[in-house]
């Protein structure tokens, strides 16, 4: 088989019905990563740490919106689950542990995460146990799929890209627009500066890293349905979003949205016209940013 | 000044007092352990994504020693297990090994890791001449290859080359009755997935020479979405798909397909689908899904894997696994032996190993076979069916020819070079 598929590729784009299909589902596989991403980029934008554990949190999201679906039956509780009790965990990782290490150099902070990884993944497989487990798709969501000019659309994915959406949106105005947002912007500019202004840092630390938690834990609970549930499932999807991450910018939301849409839509048109290099395409476009962007293409230069 | 020898007792006799003493004492505590107990030594995988091959290989071995202790044991010596975590890799289940043996005193190993640490394992067995029973690794090099043979080494898993041909002869009928004449595949990016592809589409074209393989998909091995692989088979409209994707990634690929109902749009070929540990993780089985048989209690449909499935359940509030089957087999055929043997001698069980047929819960015919001349388990049952979404999970499985088997495995091995 040749590593390039040329005229799938362009069969593809020349018919609406696949062009929907495909780019449907870059949206799909972008819009959850852009969730995990986003809380990794805010979190590094105001609290200047490299979260290398944000994983667990889509792996505990996951795992929460299971259970409270499994004991209620009800799959808007799944996700409130899933968001909340990931934000809740944030919270009190980051008050206990992640806030002694601030001043820290990067390899104290990266051990201190790289710990926690393994911890969270143990403590999950002592709770859960080791092996995979699913959550089964809601009943509402087991209808046909949609059929939009010819190219097939699943009604759950249209919800998951919503939700996504909206919660991009909310994220946004909030930073831009709100007197929270503004606080939160004014600590990650001068946190010395905003506390002497008598503003409790350390509150909106915790917020920042909790809100980054729920993100990455409602993009697990949105995912809990169709993926297989397992200790060590954030791992995969870290590293995804650090590649979303740096081709958008760290710190920039609107750059771990567009970085994200991206490498959805690398994969799934990369699957059709590279069938064997889809992988190393999504690599290839970061190192492409990289050398022309260094920064990441909504990065700012580093005063 | 001269020295003269102190009166009362020299150092050096007192080290041999001493020495002489430690024998004494110590002797008759290492003869009586040895008529007592014998170890067997088991590497196997109990930690990261696969721990459920470690942990349901070991509970079958537990399941089983129990009853071969409460017979007697291995020529009246009780054995006592020693269960090592390798972690999956093949350098540490080479070191477990070769510790196991050495250090640990065990006078026999069973090899329950996966492909890669089994061929790191059988080295270790063919260096240190201890009887070794794989019991997990279904590559068919492992005992097909003339060049890894070794006269203490066997293997009670199945066989690859048994898979392919008994699924690429079923594939190959319902593609003549159907006339499904386009393929896709879809099988994980790694020498399992690569193989058992390769080997099914060879024997289901050989069936059905007018087979086409129009697409092939070849996810990383743990990719959590499947997505594009899903999208990109539904473009290519194929009749029919075959996978051998497994577990967690089986699950995941099932659900994701399931939204965008490709089961209703193609025939299913998924060899790794009947096993358990993914029928009952699937919450929305859907239902026709063609599949070989791993481990089911109603395959075969006899009172005694019946009474073996439901035995292990109730005792690990789990269903068995194939691998369950596969390590339980070693065990019975290692009473067995010793029982025909009369010892618990290595050497002398693996001489009464070869050729030994028993009884068996999993046998097509009621009876599996260590085949003499490869040292490898025969007979066992085997077969492909259609999945329903609850129990029996498979209510009907047609089972494989194992003369057409032979047959077809001969002619591989010799295109191989193998004999």
């Amino acid at each position: 088989m040749l590593p390039l598929d040329l005229d799938a590729l362009t069969g593809c784009l020349a018919s609406s019905a696949c062009l929907v299909t495909q780019t449907t589902s870059g949206f799909i596989i972008g819009m959850l990563l852009f969730l995990v991403a986003v809380g990794l980029t805010l979190i590094f934008g105001v609290l200047k740490v490299v979260n290398f554990s944000h994983g667990a949190f889509y792996m505990f999201g996951a795992y929460f919106a299971m259970t409270a679906y499994q004991v209620t039956g009800s799959f808007a509780l799944a996700m409130l689950c899933g968001a909340a009790g990931t934000a809740l965990l944030g919270l009190i990782f980051e008050r206990v542990f992640m806030s002694r290490v601030y001043g820290s150099d990067v390899l104290m902070q990266l051990l201190v995460c790289y710990a926690f990884v393994l911890i969270f993944d143990d403590v999950v497989r002592m709770i859960w146990g080791p092996e995979f487990k699913s959550m089964g798709m809601p009943a509402a969501f087991q209808v046909a799929p949609l059929f939009i000019a010819g190219g097939v659309v699943p009604p759950y994915y249209l919800l998951l890209i919503g939700v996504a959406l909206v919660a991009a949106v909310i994220l946004g105005l909030g930073l831009a627009r709100t007197r929270i947002g503004k606080v939160i912007r004014a600590a990650a500019h001068n946190p010395g500066m905003v506390s002497a202004l008598g503003i409790n840092t350390g509150l909106i630390y915790g917020g920042v890293f909790a809100l980054g938690g729920m993100l990455a834990g409602l993009a697990g609970a949105l995912a809990a349905p169709v993926r297989s549930l397992t200790p060590g499932m954030g791992f995969s999807v870290l590293i995804e979003s650090f590649i979303v991450t740096v081709i958008g910018g760290m710190g920039s939301i609107l750059g771990a949205l567009i970085g994200a849409i991206l490498i959805g839509m690398i994969r799934s048109f990369g699957s059709l016209g590279f069938p064997l290099f889809t992988e190393g395409l999504m690599y290839l476009f970061m190192v492409i940013v990289l050398v022309s962007r260094p920064t990441g293409l909504f990065g700012k230069e580093v005063a | 000044m001269t020295r003269t020898r102190k009166p009362g007792v020299s150092r050096r006799a007192t080290l041999a007092m001493m020495s002489a003493g430690a024998v004494t004492f110590a002797t008759p505590w290492v003869a009586r352990a040895q008529a007592k107990t014998i170890k067997i030594g088991m590497p196997t995988i109990l930690s990261g994504r696969v721990a459920q091959l470690g942990t349901s290989s070991r509970n079958a071995v537990m399941l089983e020693i129990e009853k071969v202790n409460a017979a007697g044991g291995l020529a009246g010596r009780q054995i006592e297990m020693v269960i090592r975590d390798s972690k999956g890799q093949p350098q540490e289940a080479a070191r477990v090994a070769r510790e196991l043996v050495n250090t640990d005193g065990c006078e026999i190993l069973i090899d329950a890791e996966a492909s890669s640490g089994a061929f790191a394992v059988h080295e270790v067995a063919r260096d240190l001449g201890v009887l070794c029973i794989h019991t997990n690794s279904e590559t068919s090099a492992l005992t097909a290859d003339p060049k890894q043979h070794i006269p203490n080494a066997f293997r009670t898993a199945r066989q690859g080359v048994h898979d392919s041909i008994v699924g690429g002869s079923y594939a190959a009928a319902i593609a003549k009755a159907k006339g499904l004449k386009k393929w896709a595949t879809c099988s994980p990016d790694y020498a399992y997935g690569r193989d058992t592809t390769g080997e099914y589409v060879t024997y289901l074209k050989r069936f059905a020479p007018d087979v086409e393989i129009i697409s092939e998909s070849w996810p990383k091995l743990f990719q959590p979405d499947y997505t594009e692989v899903v999208t990109k088979i539904l473009q290519a409209k194929p009749q029919a798909l075959y996978s051998c994707l497994w577990g967690g990634d089986l699950t995941s690929y099932i659900d994701q397909a399931n939204i965008y109902a490709l089961f209703s749009q193609m025939e299913v070929f998924a060899v790794n689908m009947a096993d358990y540990t993914a029928l009952t993780v699937v919450k929305n089985l859907p239902k026709g899904i063609h599949s070989g048989n791993r481990y089911i209690k109603t395959y075969p449909a006899t009172p005694e894997n019946a009474a073996w499935g439901d035995a292990y359940k109730a005792k690990y509030n789990e269903y068995p696994t194939n691998w369950s089957w596969e390590n339980a087999t070693a065990i019975m055929l290692l009473a067995e032996a010793s029982k025909k043997a009369n010892s618990a001698d290595g050497k002398k069980i693996a001489e009464a190993l070869r050729g030994l047929k028993i009884k068996s819960p999993f046998g097509a015919d009621g009876t599996v076979t260590m085949r003499a001349e490869d040292q490898t388990l025969v007979g066992y049952a085997i077969g492909w069916g259609t999945t329903i979404p609850q129990e029996p999970y498979v209510p009907q499985v047609q089972a494989g020819d194992w003369k057409t088997i032979f047959e077809l495995e001969a002619e591989w091995k010799k295109s191989k070079g193998y004999t």
